[in-house]
């Protein structure tokens, strides 16, 4: 059945998390573009878009390809499909949850620490 | 003075894992830097359960919690579900094997609700907790989180756009 892949995950959302990214995904979903296209578009530096480009191009969110001396991007085959969607939600529930646990588990054992220390003198 | 060093509270946090092994059932696992009698307590006892059952992120507050935790006790969580409503999560235990395991029913839908079983097993002075839940249907399970869940209007939206994003001229794969 579905495993979770946090990394994977993690590179989808913070790649999303971008105002710019996403435009660049909806350009994208529009039609091919190549990064001096996308750089014109959204008024930036050449570099600037090749770093968004980059990041997601990792998340597997863009696919790029160089021809001669353009880089044309398109969409990539990742889709955040609805079965991992779902995996994530119950993983940031339970993740916040143990995170909040984590802190009464370590408040509990050491006040065992001290009440052993307490009764031990 | 005591020279140890006791393990920092904010060393590296443990990876939880959540898996859906059938369709009718979830399995998450997480391993907490203590022994099971220090877990256990901090999921049987009220005022300790209700610090970390709810996180933070979630757009519901706690208003009370109630746990009788013995074979044939009952709990109950009552949450502000928002504009002056509230909402009940209850159900019974049917097992109670301190510090290793616990098992309830999630009756507030129903008689025909999910079984949560809870293992605490300890593993070299750290316990690994095995919490797995059967719902009495796939429909169920896929519905399953309800009003905890902050970041799922976000992802569904996020599954709007993306699928937006692949129905406007990428190709299909």
């Amino acid at each position: 059945m579905v495993q979770y892949s946090p990394a994977r995950l993690d590179a989808s959302f913070a790649a999303l998390s971008d105002a710019t990214r996403r435009g660049v995904l909806e350009q994208l979903g529009r039609a091919e573009a190549s990064i001096t296209d996308l750089a014109g578009k959204f008024h930036m530096t050449l570099t600037g878009m090749k770093k968004h480009v980059g990041i997601l191009e990792q998340a597997g969110l863009v696919t790029t390809e160089k021809v001669g001396r353009v880089r044309t991007c398109k969409l990539g085959p990742r889709r955040l499909d609805h079965e991992t969607a779902w995996i994530e939600r119950h993983h940031r529930l339970w993740d916040s949850r143990f995170a909040e646990l984590d802190k009464v588990v370590e408040e509990l054992k050491q006040k065992e620490m001290i009440d052993g220390r307490k009764n031990r003198e | 003075m005591d020279a140890r060093t006791e393990s920092e509270p904010t060393a590296m946090k443990n990876p939880t894992t959540v898996e859906r092994k059938s369709e009718r059932e979830l399995v998450i696992t997480r391993t907490f830097n203590a022994p099971p009698r220090i877990v256990f307590e901090a999921w049987t006892k009220a005022e300790l359960f209700k610090r970390w059952w709810v996180p933070k992120s979630a757009p519901i507050t706690l208003l009370s919690c109630e746990m009788d935790v013995r074979v044939g006790g009952g709990y109950r969580l009552v949450f502000d579900a928002g504009g002056g409503k509230t909402m009940a999560f209850f159900g019974r235990y049917t097992e109670v094997t301190p510090p290793s395991r616990l098992v309830w029913t999630n009756d507030e839908g129903g008689e025909d609700g999910a079984v949560t079983t809870v293992t605490f097993e300890e593993k070299g002075g750290k316990t690994l907790i095995v919490l797995h839940d059967l719902h009495p249907s796939k429909a169920a399970l896929d519905a399953a989180l309800g009003s905890y869940d902050a970041m799922g209007e976000t992802l569904d939206q996020l599954d709007e756009v993306l699928a937006t994003l692949g129905a406007s001229g990428a190709p299909k794969n």
